[in-house]
């Protein structure tokens, strides 16, 4: 994933405007690696949050990004609010879709608030592996 | 220590931000009461039972001077309610029977954090902000994701020391905050680490327990046990790798706790820990970890592997202080005037032998602060003291302490000339209590004083047992024993691990308290970490202390002695089984209720 692709919030009315065409969903009970031809065949992978609080579908994201090396558009869908999208971004969703009523433009402010963390994820190696040759 | 960078402290600044920003909204409507809930849970906001309760982050128990001296004044500052608010929450105690709600006040507590019980919510981000001046936070120290890392008091210090546990408890600071996968497990979870060959962090009853250990060839690695754990269903740690090269703790724990977030139930709360996964799918689960383990090391590209240099980088901050290293030989007129007062002072040669610990530098000690002592809960400190706590540290222990597992504080750095002054400056706050490791060295949860989910209250009991056992003669003669109350079965005062355990139940609306036998934290003096079991049903509270007298008489009565070793309490318990204890505590029952 390129450093610099940032998560694009959409509204449900874009998300619903969007081709539907190959597009996989998974419910947040699935194993990722139980889809992976459907994965690696689809454009679109969408994954559910039932409630903001099970975050089942972040290690569904982790894997789906860096294991089966998914490079299409993995899309969240549900619950879906403001403090919790850098945890989507950086565990490999590169879209959300708002949950009615959240403004855009607290949502997005969420992304920017810390310049980096402390471990690796799917968009960053951790700050002491760069340059590591051990 | 470890010192915080610029990195670091702008870290905890941009959460200090972020939560002012959340409050704001929640304050506003635009975020719910359910949407808020997490997010200040996961700074440690909790509601509690009359007003909000701040939970403050130590990681691993180590606490600089500077940082005392800051939570003295969050104590002396920020904990103090609206008037109306204490007068309510006052009124309702009262009825219970209880005689002081302290406030001003911070409570260190059985996962080396420091709590405080009446800040109001409207200054909690002017309160984040000056805990983040001295680099402290609430960060991950409640909700569903990992906490705050616990260790081994000694650390670093300990003569029976294998490594040192706290740069590997750094690293795993940093790789646990702010995790972005891990914030919404199924339920909370909890690393310990221990580097010695005395389990004295209670590994064992930890959802992952780390201990250092090293191969056949020397070289360091871990034990790990995954799926520990009390409350409902107390269970001691499955250990799934007998040796894990160092390099790879974090790799495998994010093996762990990836398999327990995918299949971890979420249906019922109190079957959602690890430990009931572990248990229900048995050598399933540990196959699910090795396979995932191997697919992060193999196919992820092992990310989190420890490269040495960061180890390296990492270590450099638990160097022995400048102060401690560059040595003072014992100087001879301390050592007399400390054997003379020994020997004339008999408080202080008792305080000698129980809350003075060898030190692996032999001109040094490890000295503990009991915060066991009447009219005082266990593990609580007035702004005051706190702040006298940061002079003591200051002057005698190279400006460091550790917060203990069982609410005390120790000095990790003193010179064996300074025991006198420090004994003397010690006893002057009355944190001198002769009493480490003895029945009065309770823990205790604040229980239904304060805690809204306790079924009863904890603090009277202690007081009622404290107040009893005040004769340090008849403590030493009944010998070290962990005596452990919780108010409810969430077990916050680890009554499963004590050695006598009290667990507060509600019977229609009254509180009475369910007694254990035969727990341990898995330290020396109890052996291997295992739960007490129950010696019939419950007592009232003002049968507790008899209780606890009828089945320490039968110890007595009951123990080995070869004219040198005395046979523990823990040892005759589990000797002669519960039946004798059973019918000793039966016996103690109060008459009215054993006639009826």
């Amino acid at each position: 994933m390129n450093p610099t692709s940032r998560l694009r919030l959409l509204s449900a009315a874009a998300h619903a405007a969007d081709d539907r065409g190959s597009v996989v969903v998974l419910t947040n009970d699935a194993d990722p690696l139980d889809h992976r031809d459907a994965i690696a065949n689809a454009a679109r992978v969408e994954l559910q949050f039932p409630q903001f609080t099970d975050g089942r579908a972040y290690s569904q994201a982790y894997l789906i990004r860096r294991r089966l090396r998914f490079a299409g558009d993995l899309r969240a869908l549900g619950d879906v609010l403001a403090d919790q999208l850098i945890q989507m971004e950086r565990t490999g969703f590169s879209s959300a879709v708002l949950k009615d009523g959240i403004a855009p433009e607290d949502a997005r402010r969420q992304l920017d608030r810390f310049g980096a963390f402390y471990q690796a994820d799917v968009v960053r190696d951790a700050p002491y592996r760069a340059g590591d040759a051990d | 220590m470890y010192r915080y960078n610029e990195f670091d402290r702008a870290f905890v600044q941009s959460r200090a931000a972020q939560f002012r920003d959340q409050i704001e909204r929640w304050q506003d409507g635009r975020l719910s009461e359910d949407e808020f809930r997490p997010l200040r849970l996961q700074n440690g906001w909790y509601v509690q039972r009359h007003a909000p309760m701040l939970r403050v982050a130590v990681p691993y128990g180590e606490l600089s001077g500077a940082q005392l001296r800051v939570l003295a004044r969050v104590a002396r500052e920020y904990d103090e309610p609206d008037a109306d608010v204490y007068r309510r929450a006052l009124d309702a105690q009262r009825k219970l029977g209880t005689v002081r709600l302290p406030t001003h006040h911070a409570h260190f507590t059985t996962r080396t954090n420091v709590q405080f019980n009446w800040i109001p919510l409207s200054k909690a981000a002017d309160v984040m902000d000056l805990l983040a001046s001295v680099d402290m936070h609430g960060i991950q120290t409640s909700g569903n994701c990992i906490r705050n890392i616990s260790c081994d008091e000694r650390a670093g210090v300990a003569p029976d020391e294998i490594a040192d546990p706290r740069p590997f408890a750094e690293i795993m600071r940093q790789w646990t905050t702010l995790h972005p996968e891990f914030a919404f497990l199924p339920r909370k979870f909890k690393i310990a680490v221990s580097g010695a060959h005395e389990d004295r962090a209670a590994t064992g009853w930890h959802d992952v327990g780390l201990r250092l250990v090293r191969d056949g060839d020397g070289e360091l690695g871990f034990r790990v046990s995954v799926g520990g754990g009390m409350g409902r269903t107390p269970v001691v740690g499955t250990v799934l790798r007998e040796f894990l090269p160092w390099r790879h703790v974090m790799n495998y724990i994010e093996a762990v706790v990836r398999v327990y977030n995918q299949y971890g139930r979420r249906d019922n709360k109190y079957k959602a820990r690890i430990k009931i996964l572990v248990k229900a799918e048995g050598q399933r689960f540990i196959d699910e970890v090795e396979q995932e383990f191997r697919q992060i090391v193999e196919l992820d590209g092992a990310p989190h592997t420890i490269p040495r240099a960061e180890l390296e980088r990492v270590s450099a901050y638990f160097v022995t202080p400048a102060q401690a290293a560059a040595g003072r030989a014992p100087d001879p007129a301390a050592t007399a005037a400390r054997q003379a007062a020994a020997s004339h002072t008999s408080p202080f040669e008792r305080w000698l032998s129980r809350n003075v610990a060898p030190h692996r530098d032999p001109s040094l000690r490890i000295v503990t602060l009991s915060f066991k002592r009447p009219l005082q809960a266990p593990g609580d400190a007035s702004a005051d003291q706190l702040e006298r706590v940061a002079d003591l540290v200051e002057r005698f222990s190279c400006a460091e302490a550790r917060v203990t597992h069982t609410q005390n504080v120790v000095l990790p750095w003193v010179h064996v000339d300074d025991l006198l002054p420090l004994w003397e400056a010690a006893r002057d706050v009355g944190l001198a209590s002769a009493n480490v490791h003895l029945l009065t060295d309770m823990i205790a949860c604040p229980g239904g004083d304060f805690c809204a989910l306790a079924n009863a209250r904890s603090l009277p009991v202690a007081d009622a047992i404290a107040e009893r056992y005040q004769d340090l003669d008849e403590l030493e003669d009944i010998g070290e024993i962990d005596l452990h109350i919780s108010g409810c079965i969430n077990s916050c005062g680890h009554h499963h691990s004590g050695h006598i355990g009290v667990l507060g139940v509600d019977k229609d609306g009254a509180e009475w308290y369910q007694v254990t036998l035969g727990g341990s934290d898995g330290a020396a003096r109890g052996g291997d970490a295992q739960p007490g079991r129950v010696i019939g049903p419950s007592f009232s509270a003002h049968e507790i202390p008899d209780v606890v007298d009828a089945v320490l008489t039968t110890y007595v009565s009951l123990r080995q002695s070869d004219g040198v070793r005395r046979e523990s309490f823990i040892d005759t318990v589990r000797r002669v089984g519960p039946e004798p204890f059973k019918a000793a505590a039966h016996a103690a029952r109060s008459p009215a209720r054993s006639a009826a």
